[in-house]
């Protein structure tokens, strides 16, 4: 699903709240992210982006640390019911 | 008597598998090696209720496709040795993730049992579980645990035992692929039926086919005929979105499993590892507390272990050696000096290393059991892309500290190979605890006035040339290269002592046994080349050849005596101290007292410089060889740490001659 409302992971700021849409740059990474919880569809929250380095996010109850050019590598869109 | 039950112990990194491996085993746990490979294997035996049990701790995985070298060990051994029971622990406060693995291990043939470990941990994060429900679900027995307080540990074996009878009803609900790919995967499933070799089911090889793991993929074409093959294949590249699909039903799957068995009565709280992190994880706080954490171990290694090094020594050591003197009272001279000089001056130092070394790893212990060694990668991770690397290499250099031997092992978990060879090239340049204890032992004697100033100094000095060697290589040998970075932050939770203690005996335990053969027979060899053909130390063999080296010493204000003691480092680093102790032991006064007379502050900071940056110990170089299955960078890496070791003891020394430490007495 493609639309207006989709981000980039790592332009995305601390508390952001969103869906994820899907992961690109390859079976592997997609492979281990899906392993650690990160899949699409998948609610997501941005711990800790600093807009530099890596950065923290959260997904199934799991605090995942990715470098910055795999966050740059997951879609995420707004999720339209993040009231908490 | 019926046979031991052999059980497998699977799961997910961080959810207390050590511990309940070792609340399991206790003192019947052996380290070995899997075999062909470098990473641990641990077993050991349990018995409870008058059964006797074989648990094997399989590596910490999420998965079981053929991403890392632990995930293959881990499908394989459940392949090969067909344990009779699979024992998988979960998370309680990341069970979604955790069943992911499940997911995967009902499509073998062993049964599995769930135990779902750190409830506690969870019903503070707001999760609570209900076990009976989640069995009925999953259609196997699931025991929740605590088991850092050893809750729930054997009802967990019992559930394991009661599986393995037949006395426990096992009937699992399986994951099944989407119904968009149940065509195909059915038709792989036909087309590889009967090529498989006994024991691997075929409908795992067929899913794992369709996953894109690469080495289902390179055996399936040695299995399969050319006919079937080709139609595989072209099946494969049809269905390459697959895999996104697959984890997608295994999810979709475990969603049904747990949605009536966990609740978050809780929602929205900030929990500790919340506000923890806001440090820990800080750019600039994180590091700040990172320093901190350092130089706490090193204090708390300085003040405690220091006065029971000094115990052992006086107490034990000093006493053995003047009972042996009056047993050997008849022998011969040289027997009495091989003995007393030779084996037991190298084996009592090693002796006195053992409370610095224990105290050394119980702090690493509780920094990797507590969940705070991966927010070092974290917080570290942006200093590593200044060298070419990225913050998974923190933990194998980290190791390091320990052993640069495992440090260069530990580097496959990077998966391109120039980050690798970056990393094993750089794990030398590490201290490791044998270089450190060196330090330790030394720095004291040479400056007692601020033993804890100077030894800190030295090892951030030897971190900065370190920082050095990988700007330049990544600059100037291996090109800039990006690397995935991906790494789960665990819940912050109390240490386990017994996990910790375990973690320590075991890594000072092999530390002894290395100590019993190589270094004891250095120590002896170095007599022997110390005493013969002369009367004296002056006229030794090794005084032959320290001398001749002498030249290129001097000008770091190296003499005879240290170039041999760091020439001894070669097959283990401690020996240095070993050789010290025999070459100046003969004088007849204390190691202490005698080196703070014939060596100068100036050539002190040399030496220590100069063993800090040496070649790699024999049993690294080995290691360095068997990864990078080159001696060319083998020889490389000697030889960067050479050039190191001499052009950093020259600038020191003379440094430290400009500053007017060339005198006589620290």
């Amino acid at each position: 699903m493609t639309s207006a409302n989709e981000f980039i992971l790592s332009d995305l700021p601390d508390g952001f709240r969103g869906i994820v849409a899907r992961v690109t740059g390859g079976r592997d990474l997609a492979a281990r992210l899906a392993a650690m919880g990160l899949t699409a569809g998948t609610q997501i929250v941005v711990l800790q982006n600093r807009g530099f380095g890596p950065m923290l996010a959260c997904v199934r109850d799991t605090r995942i640390a990715l470098g910055r050019s795999q966050a740059g590598l997951v879609t995420v869109y707004e999720c339209p019911t993040a009231a908490n | 008597m019926p046979r031991p039950l052999v059980i497998g112990l699977a799961g997910q990194p961080n959810v207390g598998k050590s511990t309940v491996f070792s609340i399991l085993t206790g003192l019947t746990a052996e380290v070995g090696n899997w075999p062909g490979r470098t990473i641990e294997r641990r077993e050991g035996s349990a018995r409870i209720g008058g059964r006797e049990f074989h648990v094997v701790d399989l590596p910490g995985t999420y998965s079981l496709t053929s991403n890392s070298e632990e995930e293959r060990i881990a499908r394989e051994f459940i392949l090969r040795e067909r344990p009779d029971v699979i024992i998988m622990l979960a998370d309680a406060a990341a069970l979604e993730r955790n069943l992911y693995l499940l997911a995967e291990l009902l499509l073998l043939p062993i049964p599995v049992v769930l135990g779902v470990n750190m409830v506690d941990v969870a019903r503070r994060e707001g999760v609570e579980f209900d076990a009976h429900v989640l069995e009925a679900a999953l259609g196997l027995p699931v025991v929740p645990m605590v088991a850092s307080r050893n809750e729930g540990v054997a009802e967990l074996l019992q559930a394991a035992a009661a599986v393995a009878d037949g006395q426990r009803d096992y009937a699992p609900d399986r994951p099944e692929i989407a119904a968009a790919h149940r065509e195909v995967y059915e038709e792989v499933c036909t087309l590889v039926a009967g090529a498989v070799p006994e024991g691997v089911p075929d409908s795992w090889v067929a899913l794992k086919l369709l996953e894109g793991d690469r080495e289902v993929t390179e055996r399936a074409a040695e299995w399969l005929a050319p006919e079937p093959r080709a139609r595989v294949q072209a099946l494969l590249r049809e269905h390459e979105d697959a895999v996104l699909d697959v984890a997608g039903a295994r999810y979709e799957w475990i969603g049904r499993m747990v949605r009536a068995a966990v609740r978050r009565p809780k929602l929205g709280q900030v929990s500790f590892t919340d506000r923890f992190d806001r440090i820990a994880t800080h750019p600039g706080w994180g590091l700040a507390l990172l320093l901190g954490v350092f130089a706490l171990v090193f204090w708390v290694t300085f003040s405690v272990a220091g006065p029971v090094q000094g115990w052992l020594e006086e107490g034990v050591v000093a006493r053995v050696a003047t009972g042996l003197g009056a047993l050997l009272g008849g022998a011969p001279a040289w027997v009495q000096g091989l003995v007393i000089d030779g084996l037991l001056a190298g084996a009592g130092i090693v002796v006195t290393f053992v409370p610095i070394l224990f105290v050394f790893y119980l702090a690493l212990g509780f920094l990797e059991d507590t969940g705070y060694q991966s927010r070092m990668a974290y917080v570290m991770d942006r200093f590593m892309h200044g060298i070419g690397l990225h913050g998974k290499s923190f933990l194998p250099l980290f190791l390091g500290f320990g052993c640069n031997v495992p440090a260069v092992m530990g580097s496959r978990v990077i998966e391109s190979r120039p980050a690798r060879l970056l990393t094993i090239m750089l794990a030398p340049f590490v201290p490791c605890s044998a270089r450190l204890l060196v330090l330790a032992f030394l720095v004291p004697l040479f400056f007692p006035a601020f033993p804890t100033l100077v030894a800190w100094s030295l090892v951030v000095a030897n971190l900065l040339v370190l920082v050095l060697i990988g700007v330049l290589l990544d600059r100037f040998v291996f090109r800039r290269e990006r690397l995935a970075f991906v790494m789960e932050m665990p819940l912050y939770h109390l240490p386990n002592p017994r996990t910790i203690l375990v973690y320590a005996a075991t890594n000072v335990w092999t530390f002894i046994k290395r100590a019993a053969t190589i270094i004891v027979v250095v120590s002896m060899v170095i007599w022997v080349l110390v005493s013969y053909p002369g009367a004296g130390v002056d006229d030794s063999y090794l005084a032959m050849f320290g001398r001749s080296l002498e030249p290129v010493g001097s000008l770091l204000g190296l003499d005879w005596r240290l170039i041999v003691a760091t020439l001894s480092s070669f097959v283990a680093k401690e020996n240095s101290i070993a050789a010290l102790g025999i070459i100046f032991g003969s004088e007849g006064e204390s190691l202490g007292q005698t080196l703070a007379m014939v060596i100068t502050p100036a050539a002190a900071l040399s030496f220590l410089v100069v063993n800090m940056l040496f070649v790699p110990c024999v049993a690294t170089v080995a290691a360095i060889r068997a990864e990078t299955r080159s001696w060319g960078w083998t020889l490389a890496s000697a030889g960067l740490m050479l050039a190191s070791a001499l052009l950093f003891g020259l600038l020191v020394y003379r440094l430290a001659l400009l500053f007017g430490l060339g005198g006589a007495g620290a």
